[in-house]
């Protein structure tokens, strides 16, 4: 069998998983963090300011990657989602669910740091432009999907309904965005434009890359290290978790 | 022996559920009543002025349907599920997607279109410009079954959950946004001389799908959440 | 007639039947079969996991591990659905409609087997005059005769029964084990579940003890 087949056929055991998520989990934090670090130095201090807006575009490196994330996530959500629904793969139904609360702190950032950005550069915290509102749309399908994972008790069939619904949202974010862009050319002068500089400049690219890339592994370290948490929870009465907590009853 | 078919099993369906709106024929109003209620609050809130009045009437009007229509979802399936007439559903050799599709049926006959019927009503306490009123319909006619349809895939979702009135809402609203959107802008559209026929259309199309997935995915749904 | 039932393949037929909730085993692994012609007495416990077990055969929970054969071939749900009928612990009937409407949309749903009106099935079960009762105004005893009434119009062959001597009178007991009998000498089959000393239909019964918690 193909090496990386089978690969992710051993990732699907429990005691492998949790193995292997122990043991990455702290490097995709720590990279992601330095990363994310040199990236933020660099978006502060190497970046020279913009002639239009000054300083307060900065922002935009942790917007911009925090807005790519908040997607990104989703698309992971619901790959995952489809394993789960499909193949009943249990690490995938904890994977999908884990991926919901990470997608929707992002989510919350690309919305608050959108707010922070529009209110010195536009005057206003919150605008109905086609990008923000469907982000908004892309958080309640979160929260969503969180509180419909938490609200039944078997864990399982929760984690297959929260699956099943992630993925009917993925259709949704597209439409959402389709009609308030339309909805928008009724209301001229509502719209405005969320992404300032209309061409990235070439020192923008390094501190993009960095936060984006940076970000990505920190989502993967926290990814490993929540769906190890859960994945024990679930097994509690297994033996590999008990030799593993040294519980010798 | 008489075969049961596909046909006889829907039949039998709208047949049963018919009867039983008819037999409770009381309950049908709530929703409408409840709409009315709605729009109501707000002329109360925000004042009497026709000319504002009838700029947010089309608006108000769709907020209040979609509202309604979200209060009546969980009665969808609420019953069946009780006195275990829903396994029956699932139980038989019949397409459960076929039968949803007739129970959001009869669900939809039995909620939206007294409230279909009340939106002259509603326009006037609106001050609606009158040339709006066919808009207004057509939108409202477009989407109510469209908002079933997807109402109906998440109530299948929650079914089991025994009080689950507010989660219904929030995991339904973010996707009676777009509905929301080209149903209330078709009129908008149209208030300000812009063309609106292809929102209606693009509700339209999105009907003409939902007709077909929504009932595949809410039996999916069902299966489960009651697994 | 009974040349046939001897060569066909088992009705129903479980392989190594598991089911688990949360990881947590509810029964199995079990392997049993039921034939034309036989009755399987279901017997375990509170919690032993009869009602789960009927309601995987019956086609609305998924097994965790194991088959379920129809007639010889791995169980699809529309062969589940033809060839088992369930009476469970909800007994499916709309309280706003009265009993003969009840079995009118069964029997939409289902099909009618050849040779009984829902009026001689109403009559079988002792509810002769109740064919314009609401179901809700019928006793806890005649709703559940109602239910019977049901098995008994339906085409199904097997019977999956949960519980069928509960809120019966002794008379209503005779009548569940009348109905077993003549069903089950016609070639139909009864998997049945009890948790008490009933007394068991006198046809070739065999005896499958789940014991669990």
């Amino acid at each position: 069998m193909n090496p990386i087949v089978r690969w992710f056929h051993q990732l699907g055991s429990p005691p492998y998983f949790d193995g292997f998520a122990r043991r990455y989990a702290p490097w995709g934090y720590a990279l992601g963090g330095v990363l994310m670090l040199w990236g933020m130095w660099l978006a502060l201090y190497q970046v020279p300011a913009d002639y239009q807006q000054g300083n307060s575009f900065r922002i935009l490196f942790i917007h911009v990657p925090a807005a790519w994330m908040s997607l990104f996530i989703y698309g992971v959500m619901a790959v995952n989602a489809f394993i789960a629904l499909v193949w009943r793969i249990k690490l995938s139904e904890l994977l999908a669910m884990n991926c919901a609360p990470i997608g929707a702190a992002f989510t919350l950032i690309t919305l608050v740091t959108g707010a922070v950005w529009g209110k010195p550069t536009w005057g206003t915290w919150w605008t109905w432009d086609a990008r923000l509102t469907s982000e908004l749309v892309l958080l309640f399908l979160y929260l969503g999907v969180m509180g419909l994972y938490g609200a039944i008790d078997d864990r399982r069939n929760a984690a297959r309904a929260a699956a099943f619904l992630a993925l009917i949202g993925i259709v949704n974010v597209p439409i959402v965005h389709f009609s308030v862009t339309w909805w928008n050319t009724l209301h001229q002068g509502a719209s405005i434009r969320l992404i300032g500089p209309s061409t990235i400049d070439a020192s923008m690219i390094a501190p993009l890359l960095f936060t984006a890339l940076g970000s990505k592994l920190w989502f993967i370290g926290s990814l490993l290290a929540r769906t190890r948490t859960a994945l024990t929870d679930l097994e509690l009465g297994k033996d590999w978790v008990r030799r593993q907590l040294g519980v010798t009853r | 022996m008489a075969e049961a078919t596909a046909r006889t099993a829907l039949l039998a369906l709208l047949r049963r559920d018919l009867l039983l709106v008819w037999r409770r024929r009381g309950d049908a109003l709530q929703p409408v009543l409840f709409a009315v209620l709605t729009i109501t609050l707000f002329p109360l809130a925000l004042g009497s002025d026709a000319a504002f009045l009838a700029r947010i009437a089309a608006g108000v009007i769709w907020v209040a349907v979609v509202l309604a229509g979200m209060l009546s979802l969980d009665a969808l399936f609420r019953s069946d599920l009780d006195d275990g007439s829903l396994e029956q559903l699932l139980l038989s050799p019949q397409p459960l997607a076929l039968l949803i599709f007739g129970k959001v049926l009869v669900h939809w006959l039995t909620t939206a279109v007294p409230v279909l019927l009340a939106t002259p009503l509603f326009a006037a306490m609106l001050q609606l410009d009158s040339n709006l009123y066919a808009v207004l319909l057509l939108s409202l006619l477009l989407g109510t079954p469209l908002l079933s349809l997807i109402g109906a895939v998440v109530v299948a979702l929650t079914v089991g959950m025994k009080r689950s009135g507010m989660l219904l809402a929030l995991l339904a609203l973010p996707l009676y946004v777009p509905v929301l959107i080209f149903g209330a802008g078709s009129v908008m559209a149209a208030a300000q001389g812009l063309p609106y026929l292809g929102a209606l259309l693009v509700l339209g199309a999105a009907l003409a799908l939902a007709l077909v997935l929504a009932p595949l995915a809410a039996a999916a749904a069902i299966r489960i959440a009651l697994s | 007639m009974h040349t046939m039932i001897a060569n066909a393949p088992p009705l129903l037929q479980a392989r190594q039947l598991v089911f688990a909730r949360n990881d947590e085993p509810v029964f199995g692994p079990l392997d049993f079969q039921v034939s034309a012609g036989e009755a399987l007495l279901v017997q375990g416990g509170n919690g032993s996991g009869k009602t789960t077990l009927l309601r995987v055969l019956a086609g609305l929970l998924g097994a965790s591990s194991g088959s379920v054969h129809v007639n010889g071939k791995p169980a699809e749900r529309e062969a589940i659905a033809t060839h088992t009928a369930l009476l469970g612990h909800l007994l499916g009937h709309k309280g706003e409609l009265s009993a003969d409407e009840n079995l009118q949309f069964a029997l939409g749903l289902y099909g009618q087997r050849e040779g009984i009106s829902r009026s001689e099935a109403l009559e079988q079960v002792g509810l002769a005059g109740f064919e314009d009762t609401f179901a809700r105004t019928l006793s806890a005893g005649q709703k559940k005769r109602l239910a019977l009434a049901r098995l008994l119009l339906v085409p199904a062959p097997l019977w999956l029964m949960d519980e069928p001597y509960a809120n019966l009178d002794l008379q209503g007991i005779a009548l569940v084990n009348g109905m077993i009998e003549r069903h089950v000498q016609a070639g139909g089959a009864a998997l049945i579940t009890s948790h008490g000393a009933y007394a068991t239909p006198a046809v070739r019964t065999r005896l499958l003890e789940l014991s669990h918690g």
